[in-house]
C-alpha cells in the first residue's frame, strides 16, 4: 500500500480512529507520518499491535489471502474474522491454516524474526529437532554472509553439511 | 496454607536482599505453555477447561520442587484473595479476574508460581529477589523440564511453543525487571528512560504490570520479542547490558541530586516523613509515593554514604540518634510498601473495610512503624 500523502513510498504506519462508531483509516510511510506529528503510540502493547495490523489489513484486499479470508480451522472453527476480534488463536492448528496471512504479520510483530530459536522439548521427535538445528544454522549462515564473515560462514554451512549427511544416514538405516 | 500465614509478612523476593537490590527490586521469568492435542482456552468448553486444570494440577502436585507447593482455586476464591494473590505478585491481574476454571500452584517462600487456565494452559513463574535472572532460567527451565516429561507441549518446530497470542510464540518467555527509580523521576529524566526502552523493543509497565501506571517510582521492565531470539540470549542481554544500564542512569541521577539539587532532595525526603509520621488518613497512592521517596533516602545513605539534612532527617526524627542509627531499615520501608496495600490490609484486618477505613488503617500503620523509637 502507498502512502496517502506522498503517494511514493510504502505505507507503514496505519491507524485506525474510531469515532462515535464511525471508523476512519489512514495509511502513511515513516517520514510522512513524523512530519504529521503522528508518533506511534507510547508503548503499545504487542496484541494490540497485532490487532490495529490486522485491522488495517482488509482494506487492501491485495495482501489478504481470498483462500485464508474463508478458511476456517477444522480443529475449533476460528477465522481471521474472529481473531482479529480476539487477537488469541482457538488451538495450535491455527498456525498452520492462517499461516499465509500471520506469518507477516507475526514477524512484524516480532522484529522480524519468523522462526524459532531457543529450547526444544526433550520429547521432540529427533527429526524436528535436527530440523530446527538446521534452520537455526541457515540463520546463523545468512547473518554470516552479510557481515561478510566468510570463515564462520564455511565453518557454519560445515555443521550443516555434517548434519544433513547424519540425517541422511539415519533415514537410510531406518528404511533398511 | 492459609493466605494469612504469609499475609502479614514481606515475601523473601522484596526483603532488600539479592544483587543490586537498592535499585532492582524483583526479576521474575515467566514461560507460557498449552498442553498439545487441546484447544487453546478461548475456544474450550468448561468442560476442557476443567480437564486441562486438573491435569495440570496433578502433575504439578506430583513433581518435586525445592519448596513445598500449595493449591489455590482461583475461580472459587472470594475477590479479597484472589487481589491479595496480585499485590503479591503471584498472580496475575488477568487470571485472579478471569473466566471459568483456573488455578494456581504456589510454592511456599512464594519464589515459584504455576498458573492454570491463564491466558495459556500454563503460565509458569519464578520471582526473586535483586537482579538474579540467571538464577531465575535455571530454576523455571528445570521446572518446564519436568513438566515436560509428563505431558506434550504444543509445540512446531517453526514457531516453537504455540501460544494462544502470537505476540509470546516461540519461547513463550515473558522477562520482567522491577526497578526503582525515585531519583530519575525528581530530576525529570524519567522519559528518557521509558524512550530508550522502547527503542531496544521493551515494555514498560507500573507496579502490577499491563495496565497499571507507575506508582511509587517503580517501573517494570520486560522483554516483547518472544521468536527468534533464545532464552539464553534475551536473559544474558537483560542481565548483563540492559538493567547494568538503567542501574547506572539511576545512580547517575542520584549523585546528580546529591550534587547539585541536594535541598530538592531534602524537600523530597523530608516532607514524606514528616507526612508520613503525622497523617491520619492516606491512600495507596500517596503512601506509594513517600515511602518511595524515603525508600531513596535510605538507599543514598547506605549505599552512597549520603548525609544531608533531609536524609538525616529520616535517622533522627525517629530514633533520636545520629544518621549512623539504623532504626528505619530498608526492611521497614519495604514491609509498609507491601503491608499498607488494600488487600494486605484488609486481609490482615480480618475483613474487608471501605476505602476512608483503608485510608485510616494505613495511616496508623505507617506511623505507628516510623515513630516506633522516637
Amino acid at each position: 500500500m502507498i502512502c496517502q500523502i506522498c503517494k511514493k513510498l510504502e505505507a507503514t504506519i496505519h491507524l485506525t480512529e474510531i469515532t462515535n462508531g464511525n471508523r476512519s483509516e489512514v495509511h502513511l510511510c515513516q517520514a510522512c507520518a513524523v512530519e504529521q506529528g503522528i508518533a506511534i503510540k507510547n508503548q503499545m502493547p504487542l496484541n494490540e499491535l497485532l490487532g490495529n495490523l490486522l485491522a488495517a489489513a482488509p482494506a487492501d484486499e491485495e495482501l489478504m489471502s481470498d483462500l485464508d479470508s474463508e478458511q476456517v480451522c477444522p480443529n475449533c472453527g476460528m477465522t481471521l474474522e474472529q481473531f482479529r476480534k480476539e487477537a488469541l488463536f482457538g488451538c495450535p492448528n491455527d498456525y498452520d491454516v492462517f499461516e499465509k496471512t500471520m506469518a507477516p504479520l507475526i514477524e512484524k510483530a516480532q522484529d522480524g524474526h519468523c522462526s524459532h530459536c531457543g529450547k526444544i522439548p526433550s520429547k521432540a521427535p529427533a527429526d524436528t529437532k535436527k530440523q530446527l538445528e538446521i534452520l537455526s544454522l541457515r540463520q546463523k549462515l545468512d547473518a554470516a554472509v552479510r557481515t561478510e564473515d566468510y570463515e564462520k560462514a564455511a565453518e557454519i554451512r560445515d555443521q550443516i553439511n555434517e548434519l544433513e549427511k547424519n540425517s541422511c544416514t539415519q533415514h537410510t538405516s531406518q528404511n533398511t | 496454607m492459609k493466605l494469612t500465614d504469609i499475609s502479614s509478612d514481606i515475601n523473601e523476593w522484596f526483603s532488600g536482599k539479592g544483587p543490586l537490590s537498592d535499585i532492582v527490586i524483583s526479576s521474575r521469568i515467566r514461560l507460557a505453555r498449552n498442553l498439545a492435542g487441546h484447544k487453546f482456552l478461548v475456544r474450550c468448553s468448561a468442560c476442557e477447561k476443567e480437564e486441562i486444570l486438573n491435569k495440570l494440577k496433578d502433575i504439578l502436585i506430583s513433581i518435586e520442587l525445592p519448596d513445598k507447593t500449595f493449591y489455590f482455586s482461583v475461580d472459587k476464591a472470594p475477590i479479597l484473595d484472589r487481589s491479595f494473590l496480585v499485590e503479591r505478585h503471584l498472580i496475575s491481574r488477568n487470571h485472579a479476574f478471569g473466566k471459568g476454571p483456573r488455578g494456581a500452584v504456589i510454592a511456599e517462600r512464594e519464589s515459584f508460581t504455576a498458573m492454570l487456565n491463564e491466558e495459556d494452559h500454563l503460565r509458569l513463574q519464578v520471582l526473586r529477589g535483586g537482579l538474579q535472572l540467571d538464577e531465575c532460567f535455571k530454576h523455571i527451565n528445570l521446572i518446564d523440564d519436568m513438566i515436560e516429561h509428563k505431558v506434550d507441549y504444543a509445540f512446531s518446530p517453526k514457531y516453537g511453543y504455540l501460544t494462544a497470542c502470537p505476540t509470546n510464540v516461540g519461547t513463550g518467555i515473558r522477562i520482567s525487571v522491577m526497578l526503582h527509580l525515585p531519583a530519575l523521576k525528581i530530576i525529570n529524566q524519567i522519559d528518557k528512560f521509558v524512550n530508550a526502552a522502547r527503542d531496544m523493543g521493551l515494555a514498560v509497565r507500573g507496579l502490577f504490570g499491563e495496565g497499571t501506571e507507575a506508582t511509587g517510582d517503580f517501573y517494570q521492565l520486560s522483554n516483547q520479542i518472544t521468536l527468534g531470539i533464545s532464552e539464553a540470549q534475551i536473559v544474558s542481554k537483560f542481565e548483563q547490558q540492559i538493567i547494568p544500564e538503567i542501574v547506572e542512569f539511576e545512580n547517575a541521577a542520584r549523585k546528580k541530586l546529591l550534587l547539585t539539587q541536594s535541598s530538592l532532595l531534602d524537600d523530597k525526603i523530608a516532607r514524606a516523613m514528616a507526612l508520613l509520621k503525622n497523617a491520619h488518613l492516606i491512600s495507596s497512592q500517596e503512601a506509594l509515593l513517600l515511602l518511595s521517596h524515603l525508600r531513596l533516602g535510605i538507599n543514598m545513605h547506605e549505599k552512597m554514604g549520603a548525609s544531608t539534612p533531609g536524609i538525616n532527617s529520616i535517622y533522627t526524627m525517629t530514633s533520636g540518634r545520629s544518621a549512623s542509627a539504623d532504626t528505619v531499615s530498608i526492611q521497614t520501608i519495604n514491609r509498609l510498601f507491601m503491608l499498607t496495600l488494600p488487600a494486605h490490609l484488609q486481609l490482615n484486618h480480618g475483613k474487608p473495610l471501605d476505602p476512608a477505613d483503608r485510608d485510616a488503617l494505613r495511616a496508623k500503620i505507617i506511623r505507628s512503624a516510623l515513630n516506633q523509637d522516637s
